[in-house]
């Protein structure tokens, strides 16, 4: 393998501008009637061995982010670039060998394994394609230690996936994404499908093979709790755009953006009669066929003023590292209502 | 007397590979007014059990056994004819996905008059009229427009808005609200949960609330009731609950739960993990139901099914090793 020497301090993964819209199609010949602006204008990195967790409510365009860094789709504009290279552009000859070093875990652990394959085969599969076993002997090897490394029982190879549950499934697409040796993972809602006592046993599972293995994962999820748990950095997406990227700390402790600020006190916490201020936000998410002019979010937010309803807000950094699309910040602070904002803070007691 | 009794239930199954024992002998009762939570994993029968009280287990395969009293009248053994002018009317119910449960073809106004011309004996225009009021009841704006609208033309957060004001038509006493919020987004959940509590302090229905969000129950719940394969294992108050809970599952399961906020006060640690699967409902199970995934479990606990007993004022466990007292439950936690 000639992999270009990778510079420690670029981060493995960097997206720019990242856009994709869907056409729609419709009438009387099929043209295209409109797009929907799943994904548009949105960028980030990921530095190696870290977690990096999108969060926002279905429709927010998390998945699409995925799945266009996986290029499972043509993407409309913008870059993805992997270790310096930019892969959104490569012909699939020589996409393929990128495609070893990111890999996937999706959300549902029953139609994400091929029923008719044996979990030896469901695993030896990634291994053969990008030739990481030499003879039959490594083979089985690998695959022995891929069981052993989502503790799961060696023997358990020659079973079928339904003979599993839920839990042991995501165990096994767990396995197979490790099986190509990745040093991306993104786990699509990977736990969402989980019973709550399973839920941890994943998630811890991650945890220990993110510290063993060096891996950075792309951690897309909803739930904003267990995002705490796993995540170093947090990017919050509404509508298909950025609202606010943090380190975990800063955001939960002090969002800077009124989206976030209203998510984390709309979660319900196992707390009972924890005091703290809910902010219901009014109405629904708007559609990505016709989203608000200006900032995308002023339908809902409650602090919404005259300039947010005609111009949109860029992503612009508060802190070190920390980065909101919100006008408010361009207020004096005394007049800002986000200055003071302290998200799950409340609950820190 | 309660306003819903449970005794014993057992729900069981006929199935090809045998019996499964979806509920095994549970009890519990709901005050008037009350909202009790009924939590528990994917199987644990909580989910039967809220269907068992509408009796809406098919039977055969279905059979429902024991009692369950509405009002001191006994419902298992009423006429189908009788079942129906309790459902939606004293007793109604809220399904989890509001994209299936509302019918396609039907506008919403007609959908929530329905019980209303049923139950009350309403004409259409009078029926119409009430779904007007109740869809603004719970909130939905433009409800005279809306009323002719069909649930496609509704958001997911909307139609379930729509559901409870079917459930609500004929002012029941008992509503049962199996997953009401899963399948929402956080803030849709936020807004269903607020119009829930307000309702409830408007309408004054008790609510039996199924779920397995321990957050949904802290914030809702005034009492809770939490399952294990198809047993009840523990029963408190909320705030007891959460406190101090005495059944190791439970105990399990609330350490399994990331806290909000956990990261800011430094005491993040890592999940615990409540290791094993959930025992099969298709074999009868001697002793304690969860003695296979338990730490503490002995021979006592895998011989013999501990009964629930009073731990401390309405603070019931179904654990030989639960102290009884409080200031021995911090010691079991920390063994």
């Amino acid at each position: 393998m000639n992999a270009p020497v990778s510079d420690a301090n670029r981060p493995l993964l960097e997206v720019s501008g990242l856009k994709k819209h869907f056409p729609l199609r419709g009438g009387f010949l099929g043209g295209v009637t409109g797009y929907v602006y799943a994904v548009d204008g949105v960028s980030f990195h990921i530095n190696r061995g870290e977690t990096l967790s999108l969060v926002g409510e279905s429709g927010c365009g998390k998945s699409t982010v995925g799945k266009a860094i996986l290029k499972l789709f043509d993407i409309t504009d913008g870059q993805v670039v992997l270790d310096g290279r930019r892969i959104d552009n490569l012909p699939a000859g020589a996409l393929r060998p990128m495609r070893r070093r990111v890999q996937v875990v999706f959300q549902d652990p029953f139609s994400s394994l091929n029923p008719r394959m044996r979990v030896r085969d469901i695993l030896a599969e990634p291994i053969r394609n990008f030739g990481l076993a030499r003879s039959r002997a490594e083979l089985e090897e690998r695959i022995a230690a891929l069981m052993d490394k989502v503790r799961l029982p060696r023997d358990a190879v020659n079973r079928w996936p339904h003979e599993f549950s839920g839990g042991q499934r995501q165990r096994i697409g767990i396995a197979r994404a490790l099986a190509a040796e990745p040093e991306l993972i993104i786990c699509d809602e990977a736990v969402s499908a989980l019973d709550v006592s399973v839920k941890a046993q994943i998630i811890n599972l991650l945890q220990d093979l993110q510290q063993e293995l060096g891996l950075a994962l792309l951690f897309i999820s909803h739930d904003l709790a267990i995002v705490e748990h796993m995540t170093h950095r947090v990017a919050v997406m509404y509508l298909g755009k950025i609202v606010e990227v943090a380190p975990k700390r800063q955001l939960f402790a002090a969002p800077r953006h009124p989206y976030t600020e209203a998510l984390l006190s709309a979660v319900p916490v196992p707390m009972p009669g924890a005091q703290r201020e809910r902010i219901i936000l009014k109405g629904d998410v708007p559609s990505p066929i016709n989203p608000p002019k200006g900032c995308r979010f002023h339908t809902r937010c409650p602090y919404a003023f005259d300039r947010c309803r005609a111009e949109e807000p860029p992503l612009r950094q508060t802190e070190a590292g920390h980065w909101a699309a919100c006008h408010l910040h361009d207020l004096p602070a005394e007049q800002n209502p986000l200055a003071g904002a302290k998200g799950a803070a409340v609950l820190a007691v | 007397m309660a306003l819903l009794e449970i005794e014993n239930l057992q729900t069981h199954f006929r199935t090809p590979d045998g019996i499964v024992r979806a509920v095994d002998g549970v009890s519990f009762q709901v005050e008037a007014g009350e909202t009790l939570a009924v939590v528990g994993e994917s199987g644990c029968g909580k989910s039967v059990t809220a269907m068992s009280v509408l009796r809406l287990i098919p039977e055969p395969p279905g059979k429902i056994a024991g009692s369950i009293r509405f009002n001191g009248r006994e419902l298992l053994g009423l006429s189908e004819r009788e079942m129906r002018d309790i459902r939606g009317n004293e007793i109604s119910m809220i399904f989890q996905e509001p994209m299936t449960s509302l019918n396609p073809v039907l506008t919403v106004g007609w959908q929530i008059g329905e019980t209303l011309r049923l139950h009350q004996g309403l004409d259409k225009r009078a029926a119409e009229a009430r779904a007007i009021e109740m869809l603004q009841l719970v909130g939905i704006p433009e409800p005279a427009r809306r009323v002719r609208e069909y649930p496609h033309q509704l958001s997911g957060g909307m139609r379930q808005r729509v559901m409870i004001a079917i459930a609500l038509a004929c002012n029941p006493k008992l509503l049962i609200a199996d997953e009401p919020t899963t399948a929402l987004d956080v803030t849709i959940q936020a807004q269903i949960l607020d119009l829930m509590r307000d309702l409830k302090r408007r309408v004054g229905a008790a609510i039996v609330l199924i779920t397995h969000d321990l957050g949904v129950v802290a914030e809702v719940a005034e009492r809770v009731v939490v399952m294990y394969a198809g047993r009840k294992v523990e029963e408190a108050p909320v705030g007891p609950l959460f406190r101090n809970p005495r059944h190791p599952y439970t105990q399990g399961l609330l350490g399994s739960v990331p806290k909000l906020g956990s990261s800011l006060t430094g005491t993040a640690t890592r999940l615990s993990e409540i290791p094993g699967l959930v025992p099969s409902l298709k074999q009868r199970i001697e002793g304690c139901v969860f003695a296979s995934r338990c730490a503490h479990a002995t021979d006592l606990c895998r011989k013999v099914a501990p009964a629930l007993e009073a731990k401390a004022p309405g603070h019931l466990a179904a654990c030989h090793y639960a102290p009884r007292e409080s200031r021995g439950a911090a010691a079991m936690v920390a063994a």
